[in-house]
Order: structure tokens, then sequence, then C-alpha cells
């Protein structure tokens, strides 16, 4: 015992003890909190551990492919060597005109579940339907993309179609990081602006909506990832095994016509080209993750710093 | 020669789905006075100042009754509800500054109603923050976030938000509950500068503001009007009735 | 004291709204009210192309609703004897997307135990930000990996004759779960209030015993939807499992087995079949089934979580 003892008269205590002497008690509770700490640690550890792996040994076995003219090139050879060019801009195109339906037309369902709509059934039923929305697998998306846009639009095997599939799929998860930007926003806001005479949409434009970017972004971050990596929806829409395009060019595709695509690439390379250099597939993945992985560092640099200029 | 009341408020009911808050109110408010609104906590006194300015139509479960006339006109019947929120003007009891800057704050309402020409805009403002007591404090400082601003000073610029679109009329629900005494009285100090050019409502839990600011006083009780009177006769030891000389003297509230 | 004569200031000038501004702003609420309702026009519109394409092979003589849903033969090219019964695509199913749930619910379960509880602040964030690359990974991409790594490994480690199997599909489809089910776990736990964690400190537990006895039941339902939506997830995935688990269609006996699931069946034959066909058509109804099965889920989970809220 390093300190006098104080015995709290009548505490029943052993004599000579403290009120914090370490007691087996104590020493079992302390023991069985340091393990669990390390095992749940452990877990968590658990997934990581994996990712860093995968990405190490995807560098490691890719390296001997990756180099400029791999991005630049296109695939030669019956597509056992060459580059990913037409398969990169068949991607970007892919997640530029997807995103370009779905955030728009997303945020608006949005701002109106939030704004808009009055809390009854037909909420409820709205809100349903979003989550169902974001549940459906991906090659019911391709079925759907196949029936209504290919065969019952008539827009047929295209960019368009392949886009407009991705748009709906990744549409629910845009909906649903908006309204939880905008719910956000503190309610008095907008009733100090309805008490001077501004409309609803006056209002949502000043207030509300600007400081819902960053929520916003999150629900692009998420998709846009989607968007890039997604092969069934545009397998059967628009995406096809090879189109002849010419290096570094920009705008190869029109929006009726097929094109190839990066996540399609890299399934056609692993499964279906016999005869393929080794590390082709390798590089492909690689240069998969690494425009989405670059494209999600961006947007999320940029929502660090707007939240940085949080306003109130 | 009888004056026409700036606002008559005939026989207003409210309820909240079954809840009766507004059992039949009656009152005129005259131009260019200040009409005090007194009462305890839930007596229906906010209620009533959102049905004036039909805010009250953002609650789905309430349902309204009787005529409000401004100037002769039924508000429930107008075309244009955001017009009217720009005739009445409403100071809410929490201040809020809104997240843009201060200039934009003030030049909200204006922007919203069609004004946009820069001078006029800069002229209003800084009209708008001087009758707020506001102007000296800010007037470097225009572009600073009103969010930024102490509570004193936010409540000034509700204020000054409130006048931006012009308004005939002003209502103030118990604006001093969140500031500093310091600053309610140069509010109040304003209010009485501002009396000259509008009908001001004044709502308010303090019992002595209302003595101090007001020309005649109503207390409203449990939706219900117990008294309205001139001030001298409300405050004093022999009002109309029995309930307002005790809640005036704190037996009761 | 005599009334106050009205004294009407002179009325000032009011400024109006062009016209054009009012009627782009109704214009305006229109399109979001038709924003609004559009997610329930895309639910139903997705069920009704798809069972459009599917409908005309109910009527067909070769096809009968008790032998496609109970019956493991699935003989669609087959010259004499067409039969198409997905009783083994959806074992298949099953068994993948069941291994990989058991395998990523205690793993996410810990991790987002240590990230709300046992967490210090730099770490969390370092954590999080893995969980969300993790969950950044093109479903192709694991399904590259599974391929060409795991499987190998798994056929090491096991001596099976072929690494694509139910334990290599299990694996990589529970790293690609692991996300969703901690972030959702995550919130459900941040989402108790403090109060309880307080209480029981203040009675001297340790945290370990404040997450098991406290926590734990009070965030179940929550925990419970998590897993529910992971669940959602792998029954729901394509790639990965086309790419992994191997092209038999059978009914497996074992682990180590290939099998082939609903979503890897309809990818891997729907290039195939001829447009129309009967076979296509089969295919499409496989995915109104999907689309049933995880509109179930979907919606047990949101009640299940609609249950806590309404506690």
């Amino acid at each position: 015992m390093k300190t006098p003892p104080i015995t709290p008269a009548g505490a029943g205590m052993q004599p000579g003890a403290t009120m914090f002497a370490e007691t087996r008690l104590v020493r079992r509770k302390l023991f069985s909190e340091a393990l669990a700490k390390w095992i749940f640690f452990g877990m968590a550890a658990a997934m990581v551990v994996p990712l860093l792996c995968l990405v190490a040994y995807l560098l490691a076995r890719a390296m001997p492919s990756l180099s400029l003219n791999f991005l630049l090139d296109p695939p030669l050879h019956n597509m056992t060597q060459g580059g990913v060019w037409p398969a990169l801009v068949g991607t970007v195109y892919l997640v530029v005109i997807g995103l370009s339906i779905s955030v728009p037309v997303g945020v608006m369902a949005a701002v109106y579940l939030n704004e808009y709509a009055r809390e009854n059934w037909f909420h409820r039923a709205i809100t349903m339907a979003v989550i169902n929305l974001a549940g459906v697998p991906s090659i019911v998306h391709a079925l759907f993309g196949l029936g209504a846009f290919v065969y019952a639009a008539r827009f047929g095997y295209s960019v368009l179609s392949a886009a407009l599939t991705l748009a709906i799929m990744t549409m629910p998860v845009v909906i649903t990081s908006t309204r939880e930007a905008l719910a956000s926003v503190p309610h008095g806001f907008r009733e100090a602006c309805w008490n001077v005479g501004a409309t609803r949409w006056q209002t949502i434009k000043a207030v509300v909506l600007p400081n819902s970017i960053s929520g916003m972004l999150t629900g692009v971050i998420l998709e846009v990832s989607r968007t890039a990596g997604e092969t069934a929806p545009i397998m059967f829409t628009g995406a096809v095994f090879f189109k002849a395009v010419e290096r570094g060019d920009l705008f190869p595709y029109h929006l009726t016509d097929q094109c190839m695509a990066l996540s399609m690439h890299l399934y056609v390379l692993a499964t279906q080209v016999p005869g393929v250099k080794e590390s082709l597939p390798f590089a492909t993945a690689v240069v998969l993750l690494g425009v989405v992985l670059l494209v999600n560092a961006a947007l999320i640099g940029l929502r660090v710093y707007l939240r940085s200029r949080k306003r109130w | 020669m009888v004056a026409t009341p700036h606002i008559a408020v005939r026989d207003l009911r409210l309820a909240y789905g079954p809840k009766e808050v507004l059992r039949g109110v009656s009152f005129e408010v005259r131009r260019n006075e200040i009409f005090g609104i007194i009462g305890p906590a839930q007596s229906g006194k906010t209620s009533l100042l959102r049905c004036l300015n039909r805010t009250i139509e953002f609650s789905s479960a309430a349902r309204v009754a009787g005529a409000i006339l401004v100037d002769g006109q039924d508000v429930r019947k107008m075309a244009d509800v955001h017009e009217l929120r720009r005739r009445i003007g409403m100071v809410a009891p929490l201040p809020v500054g809104l997240p843009l800057s201060i200039y934009d704050n003030v030049a909200f309402a204006p922007r919203c109603a069609g004004l946009t020409r820069k001078a006029e805009l800069d002229a209003l403002v800084e009209r708008c923050l001087r009758q707020a007591a506001l102007w000296d404090e800010v007037k470097d400082h225009l572009d600073c976030l009103g969010t930024r601003l102490s509570g004193g000073q936010q409540q000034r610029l509700t204020i000054a938000r409130a006048l931006s679109p012009q308004p005939e009329i002003l209502c103030l629900d118990e604006f001093s509950i969140a500031i500093d005494p310091v600053t309610t009285m140069r509010i109040e100090e304003a209010l009485k500068e501002l009396k000259r050019e509008l009908t001001i409502i004044l709502v308010t839990n303090l019992v002595q503001q209302a003595r101090r600011l007001a020309t005649r006083t109503m207390f409203l009780w449990n939706g219900e009007v117990v008294e309205i009177n001139a001030n001298e006769v409300f405050f004093s030891d022999h009002p109309a009735s029995r309930k307002t000389y005790e809640y005036v003297n704190g037996r009761f509230g | 004291m005599d009334p106050q004569p009205s004294v009407s200031p002179a009325p000032p000038r009011r400024p109006a709204r062009p016209a054009w501004a009012t009627c782009g702003e109704t214009a305006l609420e229109w399109l979001i009210r038709l924003s609004g309702v559009s997610a329930i026009l895309f639910v139903l519109a997705i069920f009704f192309f798809v069972f459009r394409e599917a409908a005309p092979v109910l009527l067909s003589k070769n096809f009968r609703l008790a032998e496609f849903l109970f019956s493991p033969a699935w003989y669609p090219t087959s010259v004499s004897h067409v039969r198409y019964g997905i009783l083994a695509l959806v074992v298949g199913t099953a068994c993948v997307s069941g291994l990989a749930v058991l395998l990523a619910v205690p793993f996410s379960l810990g991790a987002a135990i240590f990230v709300s509880e046992f967490c210090g602040r730099r770490l969390k964030e370092v954590l999080k930000a893995v969980i969300e690359l993790l969950a950044a990974i093109p479903s192709v991409v694991w399904g590259f990996v599974g391929l060409t790594v795991t499987s190998k490994l798994v056929q090491q480690l096991t001596g099976a004759p072929v690494g694509v199997n139910i334990l290599n599909g299990g694996v990589i489809l529970a790293l690609m779960v692991v996300p969703i089910i901690t972030s959702i776990s995550e919130d459900a736990l941040k989402a108790v209030p403090d109060t309880y964690r307080e209480a029981a400190l203040a009675l001297g537990a340790t945290r370990w015993q404040i997450v098991h006895r406290v926590l734990l039941p009070a965030a179940k339902n929550g925990l419970l939807a998590a897993a529910l939506l992971g669940v959602g997830r792998a029954v729901g995935e394509t790639m990965a499992v086309l790419m992994t688990t191997g092209h038999a269609v059978q009914i497996p006996h074992s682990i180590l087995d290939s099998v082939r699931t609903m979503t890897a069946n309809i990818a891997a034959e729907l290039g195939e079949a001829p447009e129309h066909s009967e076979h296509y058509r089969v295919l499409f109804l496989t995915g109104v089934l999907l689309f049933l099965i995880t509109f179930v889920v979907n919606l047990t989970a949101d009640l299940v979580v609609r249950g806590i809220r309404k506690k």
C-alpha cells in the first residue's frame, strides 16, 4: 500500500484496503477491457490489411504494363496487347452523362420530399420506393435497361441507354444524401425567410440549397465509383467488347454509338480473351481503381473545404 | 369622424385538430399605435400573430375561422400571400441571422420582391439598419456573416430584415426573451421611433414592457380576450376586469 | 385621450416581381414535384418492363411455374427436353450469400464497435476513410481478384480441385458487404443516447460491459437492419460472384463445390440466348424473382428500422 488507507467507517472492507486498491475484481475488469479492445481492433484491422495487400499486389502485378502509352493506346492484336484508351474514355462518358442525369433529378426529388411534400402516406410511399430502388440488384437494372431503353424506347444498344440505366441505378443514393443535407439546415432559417414574404423556392435557392452542397457531394462521391465500376448494367445496354478508336481521341463516341468501358474491358480481358499478356488485366484493374479513387479523393477534398466554411 | 382601424379582427377562431387555441378573438388596432398583447404561456398569442400573416398555413392541422381585415380587406381572401407577408412584418422570439452577409440579410426581402437596383438597395439597407439601431455597429462590416453576430445584434438584424420590405405593420413576438437588457432597451427606443411610420403589434410576456411601450393593451387568456383598454385604465388599480388586475400584479401567470 | 386621427403615410414605392420570374418559378416547382414522384415511377417501371419481357413465357407449354421454382434441372438449351428449374441457382445464391454474411457480420460488428466505442479520434478518421475506400472498389475488380488471387489461395490451402467455389465467392462477397454493414451498424450504435453510456459508467462498468450489456441490446434493431441490408447486397451482387464461384449449375454438397447464383446465371446466359426466345424470357423471369426477393428484404429492413424510431 503506497498511501495511507482511508477506510470509510463501517464500509465492510478488508482492514487496510482503500477505495481505489487494485483488488482482484478490478484487475479482472481491466484485463477484460484490454482484451476486448484488442479483439475489436483486430477485427477492424482484418478489413484494413486485405485492402492494403490487395492494392499492393495489384500494383506489383500490373507494373510491367503500366505506362503513359498504356493509357493512351487502344487495344491491339485482338486485345492481347496495347492499352485501354477507348475504355477509359467510355467510362468517363458514362460517368459524366449518367451523373448529369441522376444528380439534377435526384436533387430535385430530395427537395420535393424535404421542402414541399407533407408528411402523409404519399410521402411514405415515395420514401419506400427510394429505399427499394437502392436495393435492386445491378443485373435487374440491366434487364430493365434492356427492356425499357434498348427495346421499348428504341434507343438501341447505345451510350444513351447505358447512361440512362446507370442514372436510374445511382439516383436513390443521391436522393438520400441530399435529403439528409437539406434536413440538417435549421428550420428557423426557412421561417425567417417566409416571414418576410419570400416564396418557398426563393427560400430554398437563397438559404437551403447553398448550405446543402457538401451533403449532395457525399451522394455524388458514393455514386461515382459505382457508375465507373458496374459492369452488368452496361453489358447489355451499350457497352461492347471492342470498338475501333484512335489513340488519344477525346470524343470518339456519339450518344447512339456503343462504347467500351473499363469495367467491361477488365471482365473481358480476365475471362474471354485467350493469350492475353499477364499483366494487362492487372494494369486495367489498376487504372480502373485509380480513376475511381482519384475522383473520390478530389470530391472528398472539395467536401472538406466546403465543410470548413460552415456558416452557422 | 371615426377612423378606420388599420387592423380589425372579428371573431377569430383557431383549432389544431381537436384542440381549440383561439376562441372568438376580436380586437382593432389603430394606425400608428403600439398595441400590446399580454398573457401567460399557451394563451394563443403566437398563433394569433401567425394567423395575421398566414404562416399558420404551414401547419397542416390548423383550421381558421373568422375575419382578419387590414384596411378593410380580408387577409384570408388575398390572392398574393407573399405580398401580405411583406406588408405585415414579423419578428420571432429567437434571433435568427440568415447565413448570408449582413447586407444580403437585409437586402433579401426586397430582392425577392423584385428590387434589383444597387443604389436603391444600398439606401434601403442603410435605412433599415438605422431604424433597427444596428447601423453604427455594422456599417463597416456589411459583408460579415449574419450568423456570427451576437444574440442582441442578430435580433436587431431580424428587425432590420422585417423592415426591409417596407411593411405597414410590424408584429413582434416576445422579441426580448433571448437578448440582454441593454439591447432590449435600445430596441424599445427604436420602436418608439418606428411608431411614427408603422403600426406595431407587440406580443410580450413582460407585462412592464407593454406598460412602457403600448398605447392600448389586450389581455389574452386561454384563447379568449379578457380585456382591451388604453394603458391608463389597463394598468391602473381599476381595470375593466378583475383578472387583468390579478395578472398584471403577478397574482397568477 | 382622443383617438388618433387616421394618418396614412404616403404609400412607399412597391417593387413588383417580373412576370417571367413568377412563371419560371411555378414551372420549376412543377418540375420538382414531378421529380419527387419519379422514384415511385421508376420502381414501378422496373417491375413493369422486366415483367413485360418475361410474361409471355408463363403461358408457354414448356414452362411450369412449380418446376421453375422447385426443380434443380436447368437445361434451357437442350434439344430434346427443355427444362427450366432454378432451384440449384437459388441454393447457390443462398449458400454464397449466407457464407458471405456469416463471415462479414462478426467482423463488421467488431469494427463498428471498435470505431464507435474504443477508438481515438485520429484512428477513427483513418478507419472510416479505409471503409469508404473499401466500399469504392468496383465489383468487377473484386471479381478479378477472386478469380486470379484468392482462387489460387483457396486451392492451395484446401486442396480443392478448382479454386472457384462457394468458399472463394463467399470470402470475396464478405469483403464487399463489410463496408455497408459496418457503417450502418456504426450509425445504429451512435444513435444510442450518450445518457445510457454515462449511466453505465457511473455504475462502474467497463467499456466492454457497456457494449455487451447496454449498447448491443439497445441498438439491436439497427444492427439487424444493417445485417439485412448486407444480405440484400450480397444476394444482388452479380459480377463478383460470376467470376468467383465457378460455372456449375448444381446443388452443392460442400463448401468447395462450384455453384452458380441466380444473378450470375442471368449475366452469363443472357448474351447467348436468342432475343425474345423462351430461354431469354425465363432469364427475365429470374430477374423478376430477384426483384421480389430484394424488395422483401429491403421492406423488412426498413420496418425493423422504423420499429426503433417508434419506440
